[in-house]
């Protein structure tokens, strides 16, 4: 019943974006890939206000408080039903090894490492290969569409965005009957990625001229990295504007 | 007489660095771009290990690291150009050395954050794939520590005395002269290229004044 309500809901968000990308004026100076800048610019300052306030003191106090064995346990438990979830996207992907591997690693740590708490695979060099269903569809030729900046959520794209539902509606933690024990790992997931996420943060507010171009422009680099497996083509040539006027027939 | 041998030292000491210079590059000379990355990126790692203070965020130190061990591998002009981009045509020569100032402050700011990370890693190169005259290469390597192994690429051309330098690099598939291009070409479209270099000083002047 929950995951219905949970499913119409992003079909309706899903459509409420469609609508506003059509409604959207891009100017002149559009960048292509952000029709939405407007509407996402503002979700983002909605996002930055609440991560400052709420999200960022949480997870900062959680890293200071709970010893770093703990937090390694929790992130290795959460790795572990996440590598479930990779295990069938690489399948989809049709990506044998990567499957055969994210399959063992599940195995072997949920066996040996006790729930996931502790990642034996990776000792016994079984590596992360780390899939969604947005990465699927985007392996199958899906384009990322408009970057979108959803509430809460933070950058991503319409594809991304579409095919979050599934994504959900795999997710073990969301779909753990017993209420208490669903919202307390739902909660202390995001508080664990946060914490995991605080240096990467603290580092884009200073290397940033533009924080909101830069997050979107990272994020976008990123997510095609991944659907390429971290050797995705070159988009275009890196012309060198400096070399240019000095030497123009050298070669 | 002090300051004769002072002097004498100063002599002897030059020499010697001459000496290791011409040395290294004689070794550099026909280094593949894999081994160049293993070499230099290797050494660095190792100094940083070495020093405390560059852990704890030192920034003169980390400068000085930088300017001894980083630049001297790295087409910071290159760099800068491609990320300024079309609006680079249009600066003057002493507008293109503030933007090469500036934003080498910026990223050794916004780096030496990171460098208070490092304790075991070590750098896996990926084989290269490459035909032996190739003047610019895509180097791939990993860091490998704690967690996830990260994904750091290079891109490095060959320069004319025959030596390797890297003028782009990525952490994660970001790449970084591509990441800065539309913050660079957004502000220059607005308020030209000394509105960049404006927007560089005061971004560096809020990095300096929250590190303290």
């Amino acid at each position: 019943m929950p995951m219905a309500c949970l499913h119409r809901r992003w079909r309706v968000g899903v459509l409420a974006l469609a609508m506003l990308t059509a409604g959207c004026a891009s100017g002149p100076n559009a960048n292509p890939k952000d029709p939405l800048e407007p509407m996402n610019r503002s979700i983002s300052r909605f996002n930055d206000a609440l991560d400052e306030n709420v999200l960022k003191p949480v997870a900062t106090s959680y890293q200071d408080v709970t010893p770093e064995l703990v937090q390694k346990g929790v992130r290795n438990v959460f790795n572990n039903l996440s590598d479930i979830w990779s295990t069938v996207n690489n399948g989809l992907q049709l990506k044998g090894r990567d499957t055969a591997e994210s399959l063992m690693r599940s195995v072997v740590n949920t066996v040996f490492g006790i729930y996931g708490i502790f990642d034996v695979a990776t000792a016994i060099g079984l590596e992360r290969h780390p899939e969604d269903f947005g990465q699927t569809l985007g392996v199958w030729g899906v384009p990322n569409g408009p970057y979108v900046v959803l509430p809460l959520f933070g950058p991503s794209t319409l594809r991304d965005t579409a095919s979050m539902p599934v994504d959900t509606s795999a997710d073990i933690v969301r779909n753990l009957d017993q209420v208490p024990t669903r919202n307390t790992a739902m909660t202390l997931r995001v508080v664990d990625k946060r914490a995991s996420l605080l240096n990467a943060t603290h580092l884009l507010s200073d290397a940033a001229i533009d924080k909101y171009s830069f997050t979107r422009d990272a994020y976008l680099q990123y997510r095609r990295n991944q659907i390429y497996d971290g050797n995705p083509p070159d988009e275009d040539d890196l012309v060198d504007p400096s070399a240019e006027p000095t030497a123009p027939s050298a070669k | 007489m002090d300051r004769f041998l002072s002097r004498r030292t100063f002599f002897a000491g030059a020499l010697g660095l001459v000496c290791a210079l011409g040395l290294s590059i004689a070794q550099a000379a026909d280094e593949p771009a894999d081994v160049f990355i293993k070499r230099v990126s290797s050494d660095i790692l190792d100094a940083i290990k070495a020093d405390k203070s560059i852990r704890t965020g030192d920034v003169n130190k980390i400068t000085l690291l930088v300017d001894q061990r980083v630049m001297p591998h790295v087409d910071f002009l290159r760099m800068t150009a491609s990320a300024v981009g079309p609006g680079w045509r249009q600066a003057t020569p002493e507008q293109q050395k503030r933007l090469q100032e500036e934003f080498k402050v910026l990223l050794v700011r916004t780096y030496s954050g990171a460098l208070g990370q490092v304790s075991d890693q070590t750098i896996s190169v990926k084989p290269l794939r490459a035909a032996e005259d190739d003047k610019q290469v895509l180097v791939r390597t990993e860091v490998r520590g704690k967690g996830d192994p990260i994904q750091l690429d290079y891109r490095v051309e060959k320069a004319t005395d025959g030596s390797w330098k890297v003028y782009n690099m990525n952490v994660m598939g970001v790449w970084l002269v591509e990441n800065y291009k539309t913050q660079f070409a957004q502000e220059i479209n607005a308020k030209g290229v000394d509105g960049l270099i404006l927007s560089l000083v005061d971004r560096n002047k809020a990095n300096a004044r929250a590190a303290k």
